[in-house]
């Protein structure tokens, strides 16, 4: 298996390749793991576009950031943790909310701005917060919430409690202050966490190779003698297994990782964007490499019967239904004085 | 009690507090091996070692974060900027993220954080290194802000902004970190945040100013007492929350009130406190509330003219003789 680049290539600072297709041998999974995945994934998916369209029905207001295509990423890495594990996330954070654990009903509740939403109708699409899941929050300027992240895993090392925490951002923060110092400190202090730039290509609708001298965004910790990892992030395995390494090197020696998963939003960066900077054919090619669809036919291949995928999609329709009539029928936010100093 | 400097009191303030709370530790550049750019952490390291007190390399917004970080999950880290100057490069995290989060996540996660370090105009040291920004941050809801003018408050507000459960601006006076005052040695010294306090009795007129102006309205108040005038100087110690209470019960007695602050005039932190004032005092007004302020300019070098852009004693004179009516 192709694994990270660590220290000692440092004085080689190649561009690490992604590879067609790592070694199936690698890849080997079972039904009982992938199925849980796959409903997470599916469930994201069937949440993001309950938001789209209540979007189109005036029902969500401000900006809405969907995931679907990259989901894959935040199910495969969040499944690498344990539940005192923390994760700190962007304003595209839905997915990684609910991968986390959190439930599809408090989630659409705060979309639509209800008193029952996850945080009281106070943060909306943006700023999903839950404590009781370690879920550190959505952030949305970018990159300002590694340090943050750099934070939370200071604090695990400061008491020794063995704590991974997990920051996700996109290729777009890579060239921001708040992105170069979080990872300096990290390498710096040898803190416990693992920095997932969710690479998917735009930066809202600038590509890549507009805003980067490089194409390699993993490169950013060969200056800190940081270790990295590159892939794609179309098999959820994959993520799963490759993060997994990172989160082991970082609860084991407390050493940080830049992990950067090559992947493709299908829509465009927000509701208000068409994504005309993208032709038809490049989207209709990252959408044939959908990792739901890869998925689905991986556990047909590991024996699972149609019929119980069908039951099992079924289920997430209705959960994800269920969700919206919750967030339909909630009262309206009503009070926002008491949380802006804790007495 | 005991004669200790502005800079021993902060000092005491931090030790006693890391010594009662395993989860406070200070963080900054030059804290530790430096034993900090003023001698504010003199010794601390020694006592608490790295683990406790953590030298940071030139990187604000970065350890600002990571203190911001650490303190949602139940640290409590005092972040030391060598100034406030430098603390611009970092506001991203003291407004967008250690004022908004109890907010932004419905109550979930407070920030227990104290930002602190020198502030206000220096001595000749240009104008990227001397300037006031408290009323940058006294603007932010969810943020606290200190300006202790005194040894004695700058200990007392120090453990309390420590112990609060909320993001806290901590603005010390560059150029008060050698004088004294009586402190005293009890653990328990605690001045609640959000409460002012008459530095001087009056009858005349009530000034009101933080930190350095404290000491300049003093000056001012001995002045005008050889020509029979008792002014009242009344300092709130913290900017936000303000004590509104305590200074509109001074200028209801004066019925005049002049705000001293060094920083700029516009939209300064003085204009708000000059409309809390006529709002509450109205009817005891007796004349205009005045403002005296730095000169609207960045900070010059040469020490004539910068010593010119400053509120002087003889600017706070003039003022009270205007609100008197007596030029």
């Amino acid at each position: 298996m192709v694994g990270c680049v660590a220290t000692a290539s440092m004085s080689t600072p190649e561009t690490k390749r992604i590879e067609a297709d790592d070694d199936p041998q690698a890849l080997e999974t079972t039904a009982e793991e992938l199925r849980p995945l796959y409903r997470q994934m599916l469930a994201i998916r069937r949440m993001e576009e309950a938001s789209a369209k209540a979007y189109s029905q005036g029902k969500i207001g401000g900006f809405l950031h969907l995931i679907i295509g990259q989901e894959a990423v935040c199910v495969g890495a969040t499944a690498a943790l344990e539940a005192k594990d923390y994760v700190v996330a962007t304003y595209r954070e839905h997915g990684h909310a609910y991968a986390k654990g959190v439930a599809a009903r408090p989630i659409l509740a705060e979309l639509y701005g209800k008193k029952t939403g996850l945080v009281k109708g106070l943060g909306g699409s943006m700023h999903l917060f839950d404590k009781s899941k370690n879920f550190l929050g959505g952030y949305g300027i970018v990159g300002g919430h590694v340090p943050i992240a750099a934070g939370a895993a200071f604090a695990s090392k400061y008491r020794g409690d063995g704590a991974v925490t997990l920051c996700f951002f996109g290729e777009g923060a890579s060239t921001i202050g708040g992105f170069a110092e979080g990872l300096a400190l990290a390498a710096l202090w040898k803190l416990p966490v693992v920095l997932i730039c969710e690479n998917n290509q735009y930066s809202m609708g600038t590509p890549l190779y507009r805003s980067l001298a490089v194409e390699d965004v993993s490169l950013r910790a060969l200056a800190h003698g940081m270790a990295r990892d590159r892939f794609d992030g179309d098999d959820v395995i994959k993520v799963k297994r490759r993060i997994g390494e990172a989160v082991e090197r970082a609860r084991t020696t407390s050493e940080p990782t830049l992990v950067e998963v090559v992947t493709y939003r299908f829509r465009g960066h927000s509701m208000s964007d068409p994504g005309l900077y993208r032709t038809k054919e490049e989207v209709e090619e990252w959408k044939r490499r959908d990792p739901l669809n890869r998925s689905r036919a991986r556990l047909t291949e590991l024996g699972l019967a149609e019929s119980e995928l069908e039951e099992l999609e079924a289920e997430v329709k209705a959960e994800i239904e269920d969700a919206v009539k919750f967030a339909e029928d909630s009262p309206a936010a009503d009070e926002y004085f008491p949380y802006v100093v804790k007495e | 009690m005991g004669v200790i400097s502005y800079r021993e009191a902060l000092n005491q303030a931090m030790r006693e507090e890391m010594e009662r709370d395993a989860d406070v530790f200070i963080m900054g550049e030059e804290v530790g091996y430096y034993n900090g750019a003023y001698k504010v952490t003199q010794g601390m390291l020694q006592r608490f070692s790295e683990r406790r007190v953590v030298d940071a390399p030139i990187a604000e917004m970065g350890f600002a974060g990571v203190g911001v970080g650490a303190a949602m999950v139940g640290l409590r880290p005092i972040v030391e900027f060598m100034t406030f100057n430098f603390s611009l490069v970092a506001i991203d995290q003291i407004i967008n993220n250690a004022a908004k989060i109890y907010q932004m996540s419905g109550g979930q996660f407070n920030v227990p954080i104290v930002f602190r370090g020198p502030g206000g105009p220096a001595v000749q040291v240009g104008s990227q290194h001397s300037q006031a920004l408290e009323s940058f941050y006294a603007h932010v809801p969810g943020l606290k802000v200190v300006m202790p003018a005194t040894a004695y408050d700058a200990k007392g507000l120090l453990k309390m902004a420590i112990r609060d459960d909320n993001p806290v601006v901590f603005i010390e006076g560059e150029t008060l970190y050698n004088t004294t005052w009586d402190v005293p040695t009890d653990e328990e010294h605690l001045i609640p945040l959000g409460q002012a306090d008459v530095k001087r009795e009056g009858k005349d007129v009530t000034l009101i100013a933080w930190s350095k102006m404290v000491w300049t309205c003093l000056d001012a108040a001995k002045a005008l007492a050889e020509e029979g005038i008792e002014a009242e100087v009344v300092d709130p110690r913290t900017l936000r929350p303000l004590d509104v209470d305590t200074l509109a019960e001074s200028v209801r007695k004066t019925g005049r009130c002049v705000v001293v602050e060094i920083g700029w005039p516009v939209a300064g932190f003085g204009a708000e406190v000059a409309y809390q004032m006529q709002k509450l005092c109205m009817d005891s007004l007796d004349a205009p509330i005045e403002r005296v302020t730095s000169d609207d300019v960045p900070m010059p070098y040469a020490k004539n003219l910068e010593d010119e852009v400053q509120p002087q004693v003889k600017d706070v004179v003039a003022a009270v003789r205007r609100v008197l009516y007596l030029e």
